[in-house]
């Protein structure tokens, strides 16, 4: 056992356990904040497997991002008299039982096939790689990538803008 | 050959009226001139008939001219062997005498009838209809063979039915045309019953195949019975079709038909036809056969005489006399003087269709009186009518100097020759008997229409004298009806062109069923001639016209008698029409015996005569009787039994239709029933998959995609 | 246990993405389901990143990642913008009561 391994195993019960309380918590503010372990679990494996820049964008864009947004969202929309959220839901056993079939298949899949690998590698140089690559090969998806932040961007303050007024 | 523009000009005589009715029953309603078209027509046809009369009987003397056509053949039949239907014409000089009489008459009647029937609502209609019956007429004179011959007598009889119920909106008169067609059909069925014996034995309806084949001694079905039999059937279409007892009755009730109509049919032309008729098959009418054939005669005449005494209207008593004078042609043929009957026929149509288009002229007058007691006196009113009436009656009581003495005349001697040859006296007695009646009844009819003071002031006032195209006819026939058109002798009518025109064949029946003096010697002698001559008559090929010599052989026998009997005949006929009409004179004109005292003192032999013998009402209690009530009994057995048995099948139709229904409406329905509350089960349990919630879809995608690992496994 | 190597990280995202579409599918409020998705990318971000380094492809799988963050980012701010619509509109976010389209 290495120390490569130790460290995984435990960034993967990490993110594992508290994406179980991101699904599993009744108290949606608990399940955001425990989102975010998740997502610096991930960030972990990520750096783990090299890809050192995917790590930092991660913590940058999702941690300092999109939990910020879903932290407004929840401010937003919550109820103030209550925060219980009803779990008569009546899709809990059958859902479990599909996702869990889903699951188990899934390990089965990612277990019996013959990957074609090679030696892992830790690039060096890997924004260098990156920002090569992206600008050489993939410039469409990099000016495409543009647009749809801009029309996102567009969207989103059109969506949620305050039109009484205009009516 | 030069007969056959003869034959074509005959079948352009045939044609020409029915041309005429087809054309005026189609556009007379929209052309009402378009009885001249008709009238034209019958000019024309009298035109042709006189050319074709000249040439037959004065160039082709002694030939006869026919032509066949095959009209559909049944081809070759095991045991038989080809089996023809052939239709044909032949021109004898009988044959082209009696186109004669038929188209004159025929035309006189269209010309009459354009005064007598003027004003009347169908008159195009009557017209089409004449020219139908003489069409008719002459397929019955032209034939040659018996199945045209039938089919054109059912055609006249149809005609008659028409014109006989022209006035149909009378009750009277469309009973009297049904009688007339049924009791027609009686006798039709006889005589078509004796054309099939003939057929059925000799496998064709010609006659002189036939004739040649009786001749060489094949009888029907090799029995002299069935001979018999099938001359007595053939006969009885002349009983219905020439009124005789018992299928007299319709004649008399067929004058509810307009005049002219009864002067054409049932005078002149269609009456004949049954006496026609017999001279064509005389040749093949056994002794026994002839036998009959005279007696009924001989008794219809007398019967009908009988009856015409007592009668007061004028066209009744003109109608019983044509029934007698029919009687006295069909005796005639029974005896074996047929060529005086046929002598009789032609004399007959023209003085009877003179009596009657004269009493249309009176009735006309009196404005459609028929009653002679009504009548009298119109001697100063109608002079025409009269003197023309006169002549007829002259003729038809046998005074000499007219056509009806000559014809009558030799009528009788040949029953008094019969007797002479047979012993047998029945026949001569009951002519000569009836010619007293005869003169005694007309000149009655005479004396109380035309003589003495008239009884009905106010009628004989309006009276007056018949316009021209009444009158012309009337004095045509007139002329026609004196002696010196048939023979330069009035005392002897074997000396004129007309007796010795008309040929005279020999029976061919076997000589043991001949009376004797028809008999003939020297078989040997005999076989060679018929055998000749009966080879001449089997070259009759189909399709061409052939000339055939025709036979001219008298019995010497009967030649002799026939001389014996002429004086006393002579002397015996005129004494008793004299007597006739002296005794009419006596009780009518100078009423010196009144007829109410002899009908007061003979009640039962007056009223037996009046009522015309009862045979209407025989007939009526038992024939008709017997038919109502039969058809009443099937009837009660067709609405009982058959409707019974309709009834139940619908019963039973509605019974099994309950039954299926029941079955459709549960089974059948609930079977769709349940289809689609299972489709409603399954759709309702399904819709709850949609549920507008995207989660659940999720859940399903996830589920689909666990199905496809499961597909795809195997390939692990 | 072996050495670390593919099959761990793959299970490790296989796990993650069964939690995420658990989430979609049983929770009721619009942020949790969003929540969820969020997991879903991760969980696909990780298998592109753990192919890139085990496998021959040299840098794409990075590249794809960073495209999936992007797009998980944009996606987020649109997402949140309908949400807080929908609050306008509901008062409430329950994803299984929005259901005005259907009829």
């Amino acid at each position: 056992m290495e120390l490569y391994d130790i460290i995984f195993y435990l960034i993967a019960l990490t993110v594992v356990v508290s994406a179980a309380i991101v699904v599993g918590s009744k108290n949606i503010v608990r399940a955001a904040y425990s989102l975010l372990f998740t997502f610096l679990g991930v960030a972990g494996i990520y750096i783990l497997l090299g890809a050192d820049f995917i790590g930092v964008t991660q913590l940058m864009v999702y941690v300092g991002g999109i939990l910020i947004l879903l932290l407004f969202g929840i401010m937003l929309t919550n109820k103030v008299y209550s925060v219980d959220i009803r779990r008569e839901n009546s899709y809990i056993i059958p859902s479990i039982v599909i996702v869990g079939i889903f699951a188990a298949f899934l390990i089965f899949v990612m277990t019996e096939t013959n990957w074609v690998t090679a030696d892992p590698t830790f690039p060096n140089t890997t924004v260098f790689e990156l920002g090569k690559t992206l600008l050489v090969h993939y410039s469409i998806i990099f000016e495409i990538l543009a647009i749809v932040l801009l029309i996102a961007l567009i969207g989103a303050a059109t969506l949620a803008r305050n039109d009484n007024k205009e009516r | 050959m030069p007969g056959s523009n003869l034959i074509t000009l005959s079948l352009i005589i045939l044609f020409l009226p029915l041309i005429g009715f087809i054309t005026v029953l189609l556009f007379g309603k929209r052309f009402s001139k378009l009885y001249n078209f008709e009238i034209g027509i019958l000019s024309a046809n009298l035109l042709l008939t006189l050319y074709v009369a000249y040439e037959k009987l004065f160039v082709f003397a002694n030939q006869k001219i026919a032509m066949d056509a095959t009209w559909f053949s049944f081809g070759n039949i095991p045991g038989i062997g080809q089996l023809n239907i052939d239709l044909g014409i032949e021109l004898t000089n009988i044959t082209v005498m009696m186109l004669f009489v038929v188209n004159l008459i025929s035309f006189l009647v269209h010309v009459y009838s354009t005064e007598y029937m003027k004003g009347d609502s169908r008159f195009s209609r009557y017209y089409s209809y004449l020219g139908i019956f003489t069409f008719s007429m002459l397929g019955i004179v032209l034939t040659d063979n018996f199945l045209m011959l039938y089919i054109f007598w059912e055609l006249v009889g149809l005609s008659s039915y028409l014109l006989i119920g022209f006035w149909y909106e009378k009750d009277s008169a469309a009973n009297a045309g049904k009688k007339a067609f049924l009791v027609n059909r009686v006798g039709d069925m006889g005589m078509w019953l004796g054309i099939l014996i003939l057929f059925t034995n000799y496998h064709t309806f010609k006659f002189d195949t036939i004739f040649a084949q009786i001749g060489l001694g094949h009888i029907p079905f090799g029995s002299e019975a069935w001979l018999t039999a099938a001359g007595i059937l053939l006969f009885m279409g002349a009983v219905g079709k020439s009124a005789q007892f018992p299928l007299h009755v319709w004649l008399p009730d067929a004058m509810e038909g307009p005049t002219p109509v009864s002067a054409l049919i049932h005078a002149a032309t269609m009456v004949a036809a049954g006496v026609y008729m017999l001279t064509k098959i005389f040749v093949i009418l056994s002794a026994d056969a002839l036998t009959v054939i005279a007696l009924v005669g001989a008794f219809t005449s007398f019967l009908a005489a009988s009856i015409a005494i007592t009668q007061n209207d004028i066209k009744k008593v003109l109608a019983y006399s044509t029934v007698s004078q029919l009687g006295y042609m069909v005796m005639a043929v029974g005896v074996g003087a047929y060529t005086f009957a046929f002598f009789h026929l032609v004399t007959h149509a023209f003085f009877k269709a003179l009596l009657f288009l004269g009493s249309g002229s009176v009735i006309h007058a009196m404005h459609h009186e028929q009653d002679m007691r009504q009548m009298g006196g119109l001697r100063k009113k109608m002079p025409i009518t009269y003197y023309t009436f006169l002549t007829a009656t002259l003729a038809i009581s046998g005074i000499p100097l007219f056509s009806g003495f000559l014809s009558k005349d030799g009528l009788l001697a040949g029953t008094y020759a019969f007797g002479l040859l047979t012993g047998h006296w029945t026949v001569a007695i009951f002519g000569f008997v009836v010619a007293f009646m005869t003169a005694f009844y007309m000149f009655r009819l005479v004396i109380m229409t035309f003589h003495g003071e008239p009884r009905n002031k106010e009628k004989y006032d309006h009276a007056h004298e018949t316009p021209k195209a009444m009158t012309i006819p009337l004095i045509t026939l007139a002329v026609l009806s004196i002696w010196i058109w048939y023979t330069p002798n009035p005392f002897n009518p074997e000396a004129g062109w007309f007796y010795n025109k008309m040929e005279v064949k020999t029976t061919v029946v076997p000589q043991d069923m001949r009376f004797n003096f028809m008999k003939t010697e020297a078989p040997e002698h005999e076989t060679a001639e018929t055998e000749k001559l009966n080879s001449e008559s089997r070259e009759t090929v189909e399709g061409e016209k052939v000339v055939e010599t025709e036979r001219v052989m008298h019995s010497e026998m009967y030649e002799h008698a026939m001389h014996e009997a002429h004086l006393p005949t002579m002397i015996w006929s005129i004494l008793l029409a004299g007597l006739g009409i002296l005794f009419a004179y006596v009780i009518y004109q100078w009423k010196k015996i009144s007829a109410d005292e002899l009908a007061k003192k003979w009640p039962w032999l007056y009223k037996f005569s009046l009522n015309k013998w009862y045979v209407d009402e025989f007939y009526d209690k038992t024939f008709i009787g017997g038919t109502l009530e039969f058809s009443r009994w099937l009837s009660i057995f067709d609405n009982k039994v058959v409707d019974g048995i309709v009834n139940g099948a619908a019963t039973l139709t509605r019974g099994v239709s309950a039954v299926s229904g029941w079955f459709d409406t549960y089974v059948v329905d609930g079977l769709v029933n349940f289809t689609a509350f299972f489709s409603g089960v399954l759709g309702f349990g399904l819709k709850k998959i949609q549920n507008g919630k995207v989660q659940s879809y999720v859940l399903v995608v996830v589920l689909s995609l666990i199905l496809l690992f499961v597909m795809f496994l195997p390939f692990f | 246990m072996a050495h670390v190597g593919l099959t761990h990280f793959l299970i490790l995202s296989a796990i993650l993405f069964s939690l995420g579409i658990y989430a979609i599918v049983v929770r009721k409020n619009a942020i949790m389901v969003m929540m969820g998705i969020e997991l879903v990318l991760n969980s696909a971000n990780i298998n592109f990143i753990a192919f890139a380094h085990f496998g021959n492809y040299g840098i794409s799988g990075q590249i794809v990642s960073l495209v999936v963050i992007i797009l998980a980012a944009a996606e987020a701010a649109v997402a949140l913008a309908i949400v807080l619509n929908l609050f306008k509109t509901y008062s409430h976010i329950n994803v299984d009561e929005v259901n005005k389209l259907k009829e």
